[in-house]
């Protein structure tokens, strides 16, 4: 593996990961409120959170690219925050909205599950609504977020529509594998082609078996 | 009534249910809120512990709890909830739940102790237990305890037997006779279940179609003529006894009650003990004499209150005075007729069975 490729596996690893803290950071409070919320608005955001899942990945990196490019509406603050296309900080934003549904919904999903009662139990017991989240939901909810992590992480290693139209091909700060390996197969490398492509499938396998483990242990509980 | 406990007012609109309900209760004892289901009581219950946001006043020994102007949420309201269901914390074991609620208490406020708690509702053995190991009545003793480890001030406990099979309510009921008997919080509890009413409540507030619709003492409720329960055929009154004596030859016990004594099937309470007795409308009889010759153990000296109509048209509902307290009878109106009966009357209280309530 040449030294070009194990950058874009390091940088891929490291957006992955930045995306995953990230996305369970600021999905958490928004699962839980599209779990619990009676209000009208409801069902727009949560059409909204699940918007990455149908639209082609080029679609919303056009958008993005138009959004926060310097002439873009959103130019003075993205230049202001660092968060340009065509730079790390810009492909880890775009990652975000590219994953949210894959952290947003396990977690809402779990949420739900857990219903209104522990937490009404809770309060009888003098748990404050923090306390009670912290020490009953969260608990609770374990499942839930080891699934959107893990498909968090998973779908962002995945990604390749939206790196190449905002990301572009820089290499150690926005070219990760996936770009990589189209690189290869351009360049008719295949066999450098071949280890990266293995090693995704590889991990790809690995994730859908610790999630299937993770689905069957909670159905044994 | 002596010192106010609870006192509200609390209304609440759904789609399908209103429920208005002025409220008053004292400050000890076990107050029952009984009715048909879907009468409002859980949700009533529901409005004291702040689950339910109702609009009105609520106040508990004076505190405010919530008015226009100002609610106190569940978690600042110094209350036990027992639900229906355990709802015990499937992500902890008996010992942690148990705890969950106690270590949220600072440790000189606590007013029950761990191990008197885990003794008063016999917990010593499931301690170390997960949740889902439990039996449906082992579940239910681990909420009661878990509830009271919070120390509360106002313990309310929705129907905590009615999801219980015939043999866990019998293993749960005597818990909450010495819940009642051995700590001095009121408790508030939501029962459709006759039997329950009358083993636990010392006072009753009858609910229908969300609103208070009698409040008042057991037994004057129990036997008031105005009011259906005295109509029931299972209507009873429950008074209150007092062991003396027991004679282990003939395998009985004596009890005191007002006006008199009743012999009953040998108690295992110890004489001196205080406990209360049914009797049911339909096994008391009248005599205008004391019967000399009768296999029937209890006949007392009693007084015609009044006579009232029955649903029953057969039927007349009499109210007797034993010494101050009353019970009820249900005998046929020729028979009323044919003794010539009338309120004042000085008559004997034949009375065939007499059950023990605990």
């Amino acid at each position: 593996m040449s030294a070009e490729d194990l950058g874009a596996i390091w940088l891929t690893l490291k957006l992955a990961t930045l995306v995953t803290l990230l996305l369970l950071l600021l999905g958490t409070p928004l699962a839980w409120w599209l779990a619990r919320t009676r209000s009208p608005w409801k069902t727009p955001i949560a059409a909204l959170v699940a918007m990455p899942l149908v639209l082609p990945p080029t679609v919303m990196g056009f958008y993005l690219l138009l959004l926060l490019g310097p002439q873009g509406p959103l130019g003075q603050l993205t230049q202001a925050l660092g968060l340009l296309p065509f730079s790390f900080a810009g492909l880890v934003l775009a990652s975000m909205l590219y994953s949210l549904p894959f952290v947003v919904q396990p977690l809402q999903n779990a949420f739900a599950a857990i219903g209104p009662r522990p937490l009404e139990v809770a309060a009888t017991l003098r748990a404050s609504p923090w306390d009670s989240f912290r020490h009953v939901v969260l608990p609770l909810a374990r499942p839930g977020f080891i699934s959107a992590s893990v498909l968090g992480f998973a779908h962002t290693v995945g990604e390749f529509g939206v790196v190449l139209m905002i990301g572009g091909n820089i290499p150690d700060k926005t070219r990760v594998v996936s770009v990589q390996i189209y690189d290869h197969v351009e360049a008719m490398q295949y066999a450098n082609a071949h280890v990266l492509a293995g090693c995704l499938l590889l991990f790809s396998f690995v994730v859908l078996l610790i999630l299937n483990r993770q689905q069957r242990k909670i159905v044994h509980d | 009534m002596t010192e106010t406990g609870i006192d509200a007012h609390l209304q609440l609109r759904r789609q399908d249910f209103c429920l208005d309900a002025r409220l008053q209760l004292p400050a000890t004892g076990v107050s029952v809120l009984f009715g048909r289901s879907g009468c409002g009581k859980t949700t009533l219950l529901r409005a004291l512990a702040g689950l339910e946001r109702a609009e009105g006043f609520l106040r508990f020994r004076g505190q405010r709890w919530q008015d226009d102007a100002y609610f106190r949420p569940t978690h600042l309201r110094p209350l036990g909830y027992v639900f229906q269901e355990a709802s015990l914390f499937p992500h902890l074991d008996v010992r942690a739940n148990l705890n969950f609620g106690y270590q949220r208490i600072a440790a000189g406020q606590r007013r029950i102790g761990f191990d008197e708690a885990i003794s008063l509702l016999g917990l010593e053995a499931l301690l170390e237990r997960h949740a889902d190991r439990l039996s449906g009545g082992q579940r239910q003793r681990v909420a009661i305890a878990r509830a009271l480890l919070s120390s509360p001030e106002l313990l309310l406990m929705d129907e905590p037997l009615a999801s219980l099979d015939q043999h866990s309510k019998a293993e749960i009921l005597p818990y909450l006779e010495r819940l009642r008997d051995e700590l001095g919080m009121p408790l508030v509890y939501v029962t459709h279940a006759p039997d329950e009413v009358t083993r636990l409540a010392d006072h009753l507030v009858l609910l229908d179609n969300g609103r208070v619709s009698a409040s008042g003492p057991l037994n004057q409720l129990l036997t008031d003529p105005n009011l259906p329960l005295a109509h029931l055929d299972e209507a009873a009154a429950v008074i209150d006894a007092r062991v003396t004596s027991h004679d282990p030859h003939y395998r009985l016990s004596s009890l005191g009650v007002p006006g008199g004594s009743l012999t009953v099937a040998l108690s295992v309470l110890a004489p001196g003990t205080p406990t209360r007795v049914r009797i049911l409308a339909r096994d008391v009889s009248i005599a205008l004499d004391m019967p000399q010759h009768s296999s029937i153990l209890n006949s007392l000296p009693a007084r015609i209150v009044d006579l009232h109509h029955d649903r029953d048209p057969a039927r007349v509902l009499v109210r007797l005075d034993l010494g101050g307290a009353h019970i009820l009878s249900h005998i046929t109106r020729r028979s009323a007729d044919q003794l010539g009966l009338v309120a004042d009357q000085l008559v004997n209280a034949q009375i065939k069975s007499v059950a023990l309530t605990s």
